[in-house]
């Protein structure tokens, strides 16, 4: 039997690289084996784009894009569908755990400098990873057709009318309408659903070939690959298979707890996840009082809503936006830091990643409120803080005061 | 220090924000006594629900065989809904009235109300059937100190009564507060269990799995635990010689 396996084996290795394969990315990729807690959050959001595409797969089964039928067809899962509501949960929860999930990845990077040489590429292919999957909950979100969805859509489209001269045009070729209407509800289904998980899959591939290429970084931001044995292997490092693989099932069923209890006991998460105006259908001669985005685009919603109109054009606002999910691309390039880890910077910029996070949350909480006089200015405080951050980091990382970095990875 | 500090700042002005919001919130909302658990409850609300809101509303998405949940048996459903010979049990709740003539009527077409409960909160909605009172300036003789000015009739006024929105001295401020003046079929204590039931059956109606969602869930939770510890000590067996 075993014989027969090991002729089967040859006989695909000769074909395709399947020994090799496996020897390159599990078997013999190593790990550094000081990883921490921080270190889960890429391995969850893999598990949570499984969760997405095949709880995905069957509400596409059962789901009608197509104006007069998409609310009610959000019902019908919920209610005439076998376990309809455990799909439906499942997806609008997933939506949330998946930004929660890449926002403290994304903060790991931050912290540890995951993004600095030799690991530019890699942090720009998760940065566009990021953008991918902000258009696809955007356009995700259109397609139960609740209020809350064609409104946020109509408010975020119009923002592209206000770029200068090709503004109108633009907010109508992505519309393909006058205003958000079934026409925008299909193609934004036809994105959601093929091109952009398409376009997602190829480039989160990319993400791990990359990462696979230059090594992970660890919480000491060395590289392990320094100090090799003399079998070639780092001295600090250990096989992903079986080690990283088993440590990493062990945060997937943690967090696969968190994710099921707000399944099924509080899929609306007191109005986070489902807002309560969504499950009124979708009235285009009926603006809501308060339009919010959903939790995870406040942050930038207030950034733009702090900035004043200039000349009666929302246009600046929309530049301070869309600087500001851009700008981390650029963040290997505006790092001088001696070091790469922040348990071994200086106290400034602990100071300003501390700020910044508390200028990320206090902005995500404020877009979530009425634009009051108060609220705006704190916004445009925080604002502030968010962009100094960036702007001022290759002042501060020069003169901040580093310790010096061990050679070899230590334990906690 | 100095992000602490900030943080600390910031939370405080939150807090103070947050409170002036709510303060301004204006109306006061009365609990609605939920229980998804009182099959009896229940029943009375799907009971009030057919004979009085479905004459203009419609529960588009609810299928009347889905009362079986409740502990209604089909037989039960078509006697005591009082079901037209027409309707089919698995049939979807149709409004009477159909929706072009209410809103010549009323306005507006009055909302379906499947989901009504996940919109506005069950608080809301007992609060609203409760807070009806005559005023002769809207169309309908009724006005609401939840929604005002809204288009809907008063059509439990048989069962409360009229009430009238009187100003009150209190303190030395100015309190308005709602005083039954003609009574109604039902006192006071037993229109609010009624209206209890009727919030109760819409909470039911606008997620009728939530018990099984609930109960699955639980189970969910107990394998996941085992397996957690089933993985944890695979991982401290794989672990053992790292140091």
């Amino acid at each position: 039997m075993m014989n027969l396996l090991t002729k089967l084996l040859g006989w695909i290795d000769e074909r395709f690289p399947l020994t090799s394969t496996w020897k390159a990315h599990a078997s013999e990729y190593y790990a550094p084996k000081n990883f921490n807690f921080w270190y889960f959050f890429g391995g969850l959001a893999l598990l949570v784009l499984v969760i997405q595409i095949v709880s995905g797969i069957f509400l596409t089964m059962n789901y009608k894009p197509d104006a007069l039928f998409a609310f009610a067809s959000v019902e019908y899962i919920m209610r005439d569908v076998q376990l309809g509501w455990i799909l439906r949960n499942i997806h609008s929860t997933g939506a949330s755990m998946f930004f929660i999930v890449i926002y403290l990845h994304m903060f790991r990077g931050l912290m540890y400098g995951s993004y600095r040489k030799p690991r530019e590429l890699l942090w720009i292919i998760g940065m566009i990873i990021y953008l991918a999957l902000m258009g696809e909950a955007f356009m995700g979100y259109l397609l139960p057709w609740g209020q809350m969805s064609f409104w946020g859509a109509q408010v975020i489209v119009n923002l592209f009318s206000s770029v200068p001269f090709v503004g109108p045009d633009l907010a109508i070729l992505i519309r393909g309408d006058f205003v958000v209407s079934d026409i925008t509800l299909n193609r934004f289904f036809a994105l959601h659903v093929v091109a952009i998980p398409l376009i997602l899959v190829l480039i989160i591939v990319a993400h791990l070939v990359a990462l696979h290429e230059v090594g992970s970084n660890n919480p000491d931001g060395i590289e392990i690959k320094k100090n090799k044995g003399p079998d070639g292997h780092p001295l600090d490092g250990i096989p992903f298979f079986p080690y990283m693989v088993v440590k990493d099932a062990v945060a997937a069923v943690a967090f696969l707890i968190v994710f099921v209890t707000v399944v099924f006991f509080a899929p609306d998460m007191g109005g986070y996840f489902l807002e309560y105006n969504n499950f009124v259908p979708a009235n285009p001669m009926k603006t809501p009082e308060h339009i919010a985005p959903v939790w995870y685009f406040t942050p930038y919603y207030a950034i733009l809503r702090a900035v004043p109109p200039l000349f009666g054009s929302q246009f600046p606002g929309v530049v301070a936006m869309g600087v500001a999910t851009v700008i981390f691309f650029a963040l290997p390039w505006l790092d001088r830091g001696q070091v790469k880890s922040i348990r071994y910077r200086g106290p400034i910029y602990k100071a300003f990643l501390a700020s910044f996070v508390v200028s990320f949350v206090g902005l995500g909480y404020l877009g979530l409120m009425p634009a009051t006089e108060l609220y705006t200015w704190i916004s445009r405080v925080l604002a502030v803080v968010y962009f100094a951050f960036f702007f001022l980091m290759p002042w501060y990382t020069k003169i901040d005061k580093c310790k010096p970095e061990p050679d070899r990875v230590t334990s906690k | 220090m100095n992000a602490i500090k900030k943080l600390g700042m910031l939370v405080l002005l939150m807090a103070a924000s947050t409170m002036a919001v709510a303060s301004g919130a204006g109306v006061h909302l009365d609990t609605a006594p939920v229980n998804l658990k009182d099959q009896a409850s229940l029943q009375r609300g799907a009971k009030l629900f057919t004979s009085r809101c479905l004459a203009c509303h419609a529960a588009s998405y609810m299928r009347y065989n889905r009362l079986t949940d409740i502990g209604m048996s089909e037989e039960q459903i078509k006697k005591e809904l009082e079901l037209p010979e027409d309707v089919k049990i698995g049939s979807t709740m149709q409004a009477a009235m159909d929706s072009n003539s209410a809103k010549l009527a009323y306005g507006v077409a009055p909302p379906d109300l499947s989901v009504i409960a996940r919109s506005r909160s069950p608080d809301w909605l007992y609060t609203y059937m409760r807070s009806f009172y005559v005023d002769s300036t809207k169309a309908s003789g009724y006005n609401n100190t939840v929604f005002p000015s809204v288009g809907m009739p008063f059509v439990l006024a048989d069962l409360q009564g009229e009430q009238a929105l009187e100003s009150e001295q209190h303190e030395g401020h100015d309190v308005k507060k709602l005083i039954l003046k003609t009574p109604g079929s039902m006192q006071p204590a037993e229109y609010d269990a009624a209206v209890g039931d009727l919030t109760n059956y819409l909470v039911f109606m606008s997620e009728p799995s939530k018990l099984v969602r609930q109960q699955i869930g639980w189970i969910v939770l107990a394998f996941l635990s085992v397996l957690l510890m089933l993985v944890y000590a695979l991982k401290k067996e794989i672990w053992k010689d790292i140091h």
